[in-house]
């Protein structure tokens, strides 16, 4: 089966989980447990295709071009880590079935657990780095999910924030460093980049990439300085620490380490860069891990200096330390998972984390007792457990390497002491709490935890006994699969036996566990007195404090900018758009000839210009009168509307002169039913105005004619030029025989650029259903609810036909002549409609006017007659319209599909018919038919949808006004 | 004729940024009206000012840019007249809505001075 359907399966089985019912542990953990098992044997099972450097590969292309590929890719060292993470996951699932409290909602934890192992699978499977890197964020980002679990709890909300930043960055990091090795071996491909590892480190770039990537490595295993977040992120439930922050996650910077070191190890800078920082870390991790009281935190701290421990490993330079660093990956996962289960345990069953307070619990919990003592020896690399042997396989290297004296002298001597702290920490994790003096006063009285929560642990645990003891026959064919590609397939000789003898490693080994056990009775003898209640020395020698100085410094830094460059005023605003937008065309036109073309002009005549010396004169006075005199604004603007239809019909655009004048129509009308809701002008107040608005007015005045003369000047150099080479030749020609229409502007419309235009009438509906749904909750203003002094300049006691509509029921007496006129105009109108529409194909016409046209001569009914007297007797529905309209436009392009044509195809169907003779019916005209449903819908949807507001108000004011009247 | 195209384009323009920069909400919505009379005009004389040649094609002539004006441009202002009302009554009813909230016209929702 496919590799790729192991990785879609954690994920498919993440969404699934999230919609079960939330609270229901058991089913929720089963299901997740059974993904997990199946996904770990089947990994398992694909160990005999792995085994002697087998590597496999499966490709998805995707922009092969930009050496973008799914490339799944699974060798010995990808599979050991699949084996972790699919093994430890599924006891860990076992595990948090009894952890997590039957309040929590652990579908969303279920949930987050698969997808973060679907994203970790990612990661050590992906065989194209770009893949790698999208997956590494991922973990991240699920990570930040998991720690914020409990999202009430400002400690996990500062952890999984302070857990994103830091390792979230490391990712961008890791990405520019991968950018960069994709550039230098030129394929993002691993195995070309395995295959290359003489040009990367001898390439320019090597030291710049090899930095990049490292700080991803080292933020994500936490590695001095960057180690801060990890005891942070300790805020989240144990499974999850237990899972991500010990045997997975964390693991991915060394996996980094380990995958990339055939081709980026050897060189000083490697050794510098990953062995200091391994070393610092091992060391200082270590040293804090002795002081903390939390459990959970001791466990954080050793697994700091765990991660140091490996990554100093890699950094040696050395292919059988390499291999060693590939055997503590593996020993570590074991033992520090069963310990945060332990200590999940400890503090499940006793309500406490505090290694003070918790004391002789072996005989509560005798058997918890054991199996955490076993998995703490193991953590302090006592004989006969598995993490013996690996720390004397580290203990040879550092005696063994050769390199600089300094080093050489140095390195033994941190091993030991790095050994001896661990000693003591193992101490006051495993001895402090469970022996001693029984404690009395903890939160809950300790018991065993339920058998099954045991089971992950005595699993863990005996795996760790099983690979100390038979290490040869349990592990040594693993290890040998696993260490083959990291050492670039040349494995180093190593013998996994228990017993070498006396030799310096055991020497080391030795004086590690007896200063460990003096100095732990020293320092308990110290916290008994109270000393060292925090780190000494170097509690505050971190990048924590660093990090949150950033931190504050950048939001005070992007607050200042935010106050400094921005306003919540619109007019500073469209100000500065405007000036900006003027400064970019000035500073493009720099290195453009300035003048003007010399294409043949046409001579202006009379008639032209006085139609557009009116028409400028109906802009500025527009523009002068509109804050006062609305009404007379909105005409000037009709005005200058006109003008510019009749130069569309001047100069050759039927169309857009039919199109335009309708829409002038119901645009004022817009306004005209907008004007009522204005504010009216307060007579008696006198603004003075201040020397300062006269300054803005300059300003905006100056603007506005700097604005309108680029504009000129922009239009009249464009008008001179000759065309330039245009591609509407092509629509030109191809109109009449393949798009069956001879009017150029409709055929574009309804069958060339139809994809276009069926966005616009999607446009248009969208508009006006917003303008519904914001109208339905409109709130009109106290003093525009009255009705308007026009309509009570009528006394209701004269004689008068000139009574609105909804004070004269009988509406036939309300304008009689003008309703009849306008009642009979409607079939006529929809003649005309049915015409324009109908010849648009060939002549100007079309959907858009033909439906602007229906939609004016209900909107005259509408004005005449009133609203309610035009919703009583018809029911428009205009939404449906709308909808029809849609689909109609979408159903005749989807109709091309189905006869195997691209989307929007228009297919002519020639009919002869009797008396009329031959007619062509493209498909266009359907769609042509859905524009108008569109625009008559959407048009008188917008329009009434604002009428509507005066009877509304009246409904619910009138009664009090109509006694003041 | 192109000369006085452009400066109509021009005042158009001007007005309608004079317009744009006003404070009270109807002034903004008359400006952008204005605003989009002036853009409509500029992208239609892109094509060129041709009188007389409406692109509608007659058989047996050359269908060629000598015989027509540039429908390209026609098109593309079309629809953008239809959007430009549909966008206008969305700014109108936007400002209805903020004056009945605010209980005033001006851009900022600022009582007045």
């Amino acid at each position: 089966m496919s590799l790729f359907l192991l990785l879609i399966l954690p994920f498919a089985a993440s969404m699934v989980t999230a919609l079960l019912p939330t609270r229901a542990r058991t089913m929720l953990a089963g299901t997740t447990g059974a993904v997990c098992a199946v996904l770990a044997v089947w990994v398992i099972s694909l160990f005999p295709r792995v085994q002697d450097g087998g590597v496999l590969r499966e490709t998805i292309p995707w922009v092969p071009s930009l050496g973008l590929e799914l490339v799944l890719r699974v060798d010995g060292f990808a599979w050991m880590f699949a084996v972790i993470v699919t093994v430890i996951g599924a006891l860990v699932c076992l595990y948090a079935r009894y952890y997590m409290s039957p309040s929590d909602p652990v579908a969303r934890f279920y949930a987050l657990f698969l997808a973060f192992m679907g994203a970790m699978l990612g990661v050590v499977l992906s065989g194209n780095l770009l893949q790698l890197v999208v997956f590494w964020e991922l973990t991240s980002l699920i990570s930040f999910l998991l720690i914020g679990y409990w999202h009430h709890r400002v400690d996990a909300q500062r952890g999984a924030r302070m857990a994103l930043i830091v390792t979230g960055s490391g990712g961008l990091c890791l990405l520019a460093g991968v950018i960069l090795l994709g550039h230098i071996v030129g394929s993002f491909d691993l195995d070309h980049v395995l295959a290359a590892g003489g040009r990367i480190r001898t390439h320019a770039l090597y030291p710049v990439m090899l930095v990049l990537v490292l700080l991803g490595a080292f933020t994500k295993s936490a590695q001095f300085p960057f180690h801060f977040w990890l005891p942070r992120a300790m805020a989240a439930p144990t499974p999850v620490s237990a899972y991500l922050h010990s045997a997975t996650m964390v693991k991915a910077g060394v996996f980094l380490l380990a995958r990339f070191w055939p081709v980026l190890s050897g060189t000083e800078l490697w050794f510098w860069l990953v062995g200091g920082a391994g070393a610092t870390t091992l060391l200082l991790g270590a040293y804090a891990a002795m002081f903390q009281h939390d459990l959970k935190r001791v466990l954080a701290y050793s697994t700091i200096s765990h991660l140091g421990l490996i990554t100093l490993l890699f950094g040696l330079n050395s292919p059988l330390a390499a291999v060693a660093g590939v055997f503590h990956i593996m020993n570590h996962a074991t033992f520090k998972a069963s310990l945060f289960m332990a200590a999940g345990i400890v503090d499940h069953e006793t309500g406490t984390r505090d290694i003070r307070r918790l004391n002789g619990l072996i005989g509560a919990m005798p058997r918890t007792g054991v199996l955490a003592l076993v998995a703490t020896a193991a953590m302090a690399g006592v004989p006969l457990l598995n993490g013996f042997l690996s720390k004397e396989m580290f203990f040879a290297e550092t005696v063994f390497l050769s390199s600089h004296p300094g080093v050489e002298l140095a390195l033994p001597v941190l091993a030991t002491l790095a050994s001896m702290f661990a000693v003591v920490y193992s101490l006051r994790f495993g001895y402090d709490i469970f022996f001693g003096e029984p404690s009395t006063d903890l939160p809950r009285v300790p018991e065993e935890p339920p058998l099954w929560m045991r089971v992950p642990v005595m699993f863990l645990v005996l795996v760790c006994l099983v690979v100390g003891m038979l290490p040869g026959i349990s592990i040594g064919p693993l290890l040998a699969a696993a260490a083959w590609p990291v050492v670039g397939g040349n494995l180093p000789a190593y013998s996994l036996a228990l017993w070498h003898g006396v030799t310096p490693p055991l020497v080391m080994s030795l004086i590690a566990v007896i200063s460990g056990i003096v100095s732990y009775r020293w320092l308990r003898a110290q916290h008994a007195r109270g000393r060292f209640q925090d780190t000494p020395v170097v509690s505050r020698l971190n990048g924590r404090v660093l990090f949150e100085s950033a931190l504050v410094a950048a939001t005070r830094a992007s607050r200042a900018i935010v106050r400094l460059a921005s306003t919540r005023r619109l007019q500073p605003q469209l100000f500065a758009v405007i000036a900006t937008a003027l400064g970019l065309v000035l500073l493009a036109a720099r290195g453009l000839p300035l003048g003007w073309g010399d294409r043949e002009r046409l001579t202006a005549s009379h008639e032209f210009v006085l139609l557009w010396i009116l028409g400028m004169v109906c802009a500025v006075t527009a523009a002068a009168i509109a804050k006062y005199h609305r009404l007379a604004a909105t005409t000037l603007m009709g005005g200058a509307g006109l003008c510019t239809c009749l130069t569309f019909a001047w100069f050759s655009a039927p169309d857009l002169a039919l199109t335009q004048l309708v829409v002038e129509v119901v645009t004022t009308t817009l306004f005209l039913l907008g004007l009522r809701w204005m504010p009216m002008r307060l007579e008696d107040v006198t603004v003075r105005i201040t020397g300062r608005d006269h300054l803005r007015r300059g300003r905006d005045l100056l603007l506005a004619v700097l604005a309108g003369s680029g504009l000129a000047m922009l239009s009249f150099a464009l008008l001179t030029r000759p065309a330039p080479n245009s591609i509407s030749p092509f629509f030109l020609d191809r109109a009449l025989p393949e798009g069956g229409g001879s009017n150029v502007v409709n055929v574009m419309l309804v069958d060339f650029r139809a994809l276009d235009t069926l966005g616009e009438i999607s446009v248009l509906g969208a508009v006006a259903l917003t303008v519904y749904a914001l109208l339905r909750r409109f709130r009109p203003p106290p003093e525009s609810v009255a009705r308007p002094r026009q309509q009570r300049a009528v006394s209701s006691q004269t004689e008068t036909d000139l009574l609105p509509p909804r004070q004269n029921q009988d509406a036939g007496g309300y304008l009689l002549v003008p309703a009849i006129i306008s009642r009979l105009l409607l079939p006529v109108a929809l003649v005309v409609a049915a015409h324009f529409f109908l010849r648009g194909h060939n002549q100007p016409g079309g959907g858009f006017v033909a439906g602007l046209i229906v939609a004016i001569s209900l909107l005259l009914l509408y004005v005449v007659s009133g609203t309610r007297w035009v919703e009583t007797r018809t029911e428009l529905k205009l939404a449906r319209w709308i909808a029809v309209g849609l689909l109609l436009g979408a159903g005749t392009g989807m109709g091309a599909l189905l006869l195997g044509y691209p989307f929007l195809t228009t297919r002519t169907a020639h009919v002869k018919l009797p008396l009329i003779g031959e007619v062509h019916f493209p498909s266009a005209t359907f769609f042509d038919l859905g524009v108008l449903a569109v625009v008559v819908g959407a048009t008188l949807l917008i329009l009434t949808a604002i009428a509507h507001q005066s009877i509304r108000s009246h409904r619910t004011v009138l009664p009090a006004h109509q006694e003041a009247d | 004729m192109e000369f006085l195209l452009a400066m109509a384009i021009g005042v158009l323009g001007g007005a309608g940024v004079w317009l744009l920069l006003r404070p009270r909400t109807f002034q903004v919505v008359m400006g952008l009206a204005l605003l989009s009379y002036a853009v409509n005009l500029f992208i239609f004389s892109i094509g060129s000012l041709v009188i007389n040649r409406p692109p509608i094609v007659v058989p047996g002539q050359p269908a060629d840019l000598a015989h027509y004006t540039d429908p390209m441009p026609q098109s593309l202002v079309l629809t953008a007249i239809v959007i430009g009302f549909a966008t206008t009554a969305l700014f109108l009813v936007v400002l209805l809505a903020a004056r009945g909230l605010s209980g005033t016209d001006h851009v900022d929702g600022d009582p007045d001075p």
